[in-house]
């Protein structure tokens, strides 16, 4: 296991075109970093880059005391789980497994032992001598995960491993991660799109947009404080409402907006959408005409929704404030 | 669901079909039940007359020294041509597929020979490789080589395998560069990972999920040196010299039309039509079961 460290990385692959600006973060021994942004945003690229099937063009990655730059992705001592899996599809699980650590030179009892350990970790036991087409989407990402854990590298890097699953699958795969990271404690680089991923398996985030790490922190903190216009657009779902007042953007979360008396009204909006989800309400309106901002509000269960004015008030404590030209926080 | 067009008219369907049909049974059946029957028979020489012999000019070819050499000759032909077919263009496949810039020029550079006519590529090949004035025999000339496929059988053979070889090359360059291009990147990316060089990576990755492609090649590139290379020969050895490129398919046209010994070269184009059948089984018996990764 080591620390990971990013110093000022950056890649272009025409002097133009620059896809990752500048990322720096230390990622301690063991802990479990999630890399979130949207699609295109470069996130897979920077875990590329620490596998070292990309190159950098200037700034070091580091993991341990080693600068890996100019290593092999070989000679890294790191494992990764692509998003389609990427078994080898001529080779049995046991020999999906074994293949690196035959490579390695490691004797025929060790890789047997190291197999059948990570397959039992992975309840996979049954389906050793199996080909990957003669499994199912959960099965076959558990075993690019045994591929990964037999190699017991120094570090995983994880790109949406679980983005091919079904939701249902998702969850489960996603718990199954968790308990599988306390019982490893290897340093963890996970790359999402899905911020719910993101907030449940993160020790610490990375949100990236357009090559630019926006914010780096823990999942809440991130969400309860977020730097920019963009981390606050982007992290919640509905996410954080962003309204123009003073020439500055107020940001309040929906689940802090409440109800009131028309006199009292701190926002009026027009509700258009009414999405009710069981355990509350979701409404949705502009706060004047249609090209204002809009405005989710999730409502209590009970509330009364309907289309029209909805008068609501907030806590000026849960406001953040942004200022519009940089993206920043202001306060 | 299985999509399914419903004629309205019984007929409309079998007139649609008739020219194939028509086409299929005037040039491929009606010759191959002559050539049966010829293969049972004795012309004399003007083919004035015929009488039915049974197996003998079965009986005769397989006693026919010559007969079974050609046989040797067209294994050894078909086995080199597929061998240096497909390792040839798996290797230019292999270099394509890393080819980033230009890579339209060079594909379809090396897909160009397929549209020569194989008559073409012999004389091609010919003209090269010519005793006397042939530009490839002059640097040979110079390496102290003497070159003379005239009266030298080995030497013969190595240029219809030449020729064979550069005309076939495009084809199965075409599949292996497919299949290439359908392996996942990310397979590759993993075997880097795990540990393996390129060519481990080629040799345990790559090879092996070319492998259904491979075989496939490999039946195609033995019934195209079997039959088709007949235009490589006609154009360049003839068959010889003496009867070191004299393959079973020119054999055929050799006795039945030069030698105009009509049963015989009947009984050995049946004997023909027998391999093809058979490896038209091996094909669709492998290939068509093929692992499906």
């Amino acid at each position: 296991m080591a620390a990971v460290s990013f110093r000022d990385v950056r890649k272009s692959y025409t002097p133009e075109l620059q896809v990752i600006h500048g990322v720096s973060m230390d990622i301690k021994d063991g802990e479990f970093i999630v890399i979130l942004g949207p699609s295109g945003c470069g996130k897979s690229t920077l875990l590329r880059m620490v596998a070292g099937l990309e190159t950098i063009t200037s700034g070091e990655i580091a993991i341990g005391d080693r600068v890996v730059n100019n290593l092999e992705p070989k000679d890294r001592d790191i494992a990764m789980v692509f998003q389609n899996y990427a078994l080898y599809p001529h080779m049995t699980v046991y020999d999906n497994m074994a293949y690196g650590l035959r490579i390695r030179g490691l004797s025929k009892d060790d890789i047997s032992v190291r197999v059948k350990k990570a397959a039992d970790i992975l309840e996979l036991d049954k389906y050793l001598e199996r080909r990957p087409r003669e499994l199912s989407g959960g099965q076959r990402q558990r075993v690019a995960m045994g591929r990964a854990i037999v190699r017991e590298p120094q570090v995983f890097l994880f790109d949406e491993p679980l983005s091919n699953l079904d939701a249902k699958l998702r969850v489960q795969m996603r718990a199954e991660l968790q308990a599988l990271h306390r019982r490893l404690g290897t340093t963890s680089l996970f790359v999402t799109h899905d911020q719910v991923e993101a907030m449940t398996l993160a020790q610490r985030m990375i949100v990236i947009n357009a090559g630019r790490a926006e914010q780096i922190g823990a999942p809440l903190e991130i969400y309860a404080n977020p730097a920019t216009v963009f981390v606050a657009s982007f992290i919640g779902s509905p996410p954080m409402n962003l309204v123009p007042r003073d020439g500055r953007l107020l940001g309040i979360r929906p689940e802090h907006l409440e109800p009131c008396a028309a006199s009292d009204a701190m926002l009026t909006i027009d509700v258009d959408l009414i999405e009710p989800l069981g355990a509350d309400i979701l409404v949705y309106g502009h706060v004047g005409d249609r090209d204002s901002a809009r405005v989710a509000a999730r409502l209590p269960a009970d509330a009364l929704a309907q289309a029209g004015k909805l008068a609501l008030r907030y806590d000026p404590a849960n406001v953040h404030w942004f200022d519009p030209k940089s993206g920043l926080r202001s306060t | 669901m299985e999509k399914r067009v419903v004629f309205r008219s019984a007929w409309l369907p079998y007139f649609l079909v008739a020219p194939q049909i028509a086409i299929t049974v005037v040039f491929f059946f009606w010759p191959a039940v002559q050539a049966v029957w010829f293969s049972f028979q004795l012309q004399d020489a003007f083919g004035l007359k015929s009488q039915f012999v049974g197996m003998q000019n079965f009986a005769h070819l397989f006693n026919d020294r010559n007969y079974l050499t050609s046989f040797k000759t067209t294994a050894l032909f078909s086995g080199l041509v597929a061998f240096f077919g497909i390792a040839i263009s798996l290797l230019l496949a292999t270099m394509a597929d890393r080819v980033l810039r230009g890579a339209m020029a060079y594909k379809t550079l090396l897909i160009w020979p397929y549209a020569v006519a194989p008559a073409i590529a012999g004389v091609l090949w010919a003209f090269l490789f010519a005793p006397s004035i042939g530009i490839v025999t002059y640097v040979l000339k110079g390496w102290g080589v003497d070159w003379n496929w005239i009266i030298n059988g080995d030497q013969a053979m190595l240029l219809v395998v030449i020729a064979s070889v550069w005309k076939e090359i495009s084809y199965n360059f075409l599949f292996f560069l497919a299949g290439l291009q359908s392996i996942p990147k990310s397979l590759i990316e993993a075997a880097a990972i795990d540990g393996a060089g390129p060519a481990r990576r080629f040799w345990t990755i790559v090879f092996p999920l070319l492998s259904p492609t491979t075989f496939f090649l490999l039946v195609v590139n033995i019934v195209y040196a079997f039959f088709d290379t007949f235009g490589v020969i006609d154009a360049t050895t003839q068959g010889g010299p003496g009867q070191a490129t004299n393959i079973l398919v020119y054999k055929v046209y050799h006795d039945g039309v030069k030698a105009a010994d009509l049963g015989g070269s009947s009984a050995q184009s049946v004997i023909l039509m027998f391999i093809v059948i058979a490896l038209t089984v091996v094909q669709f018996r492998f290939i068509e079961r093929k692992v499906e990764y």
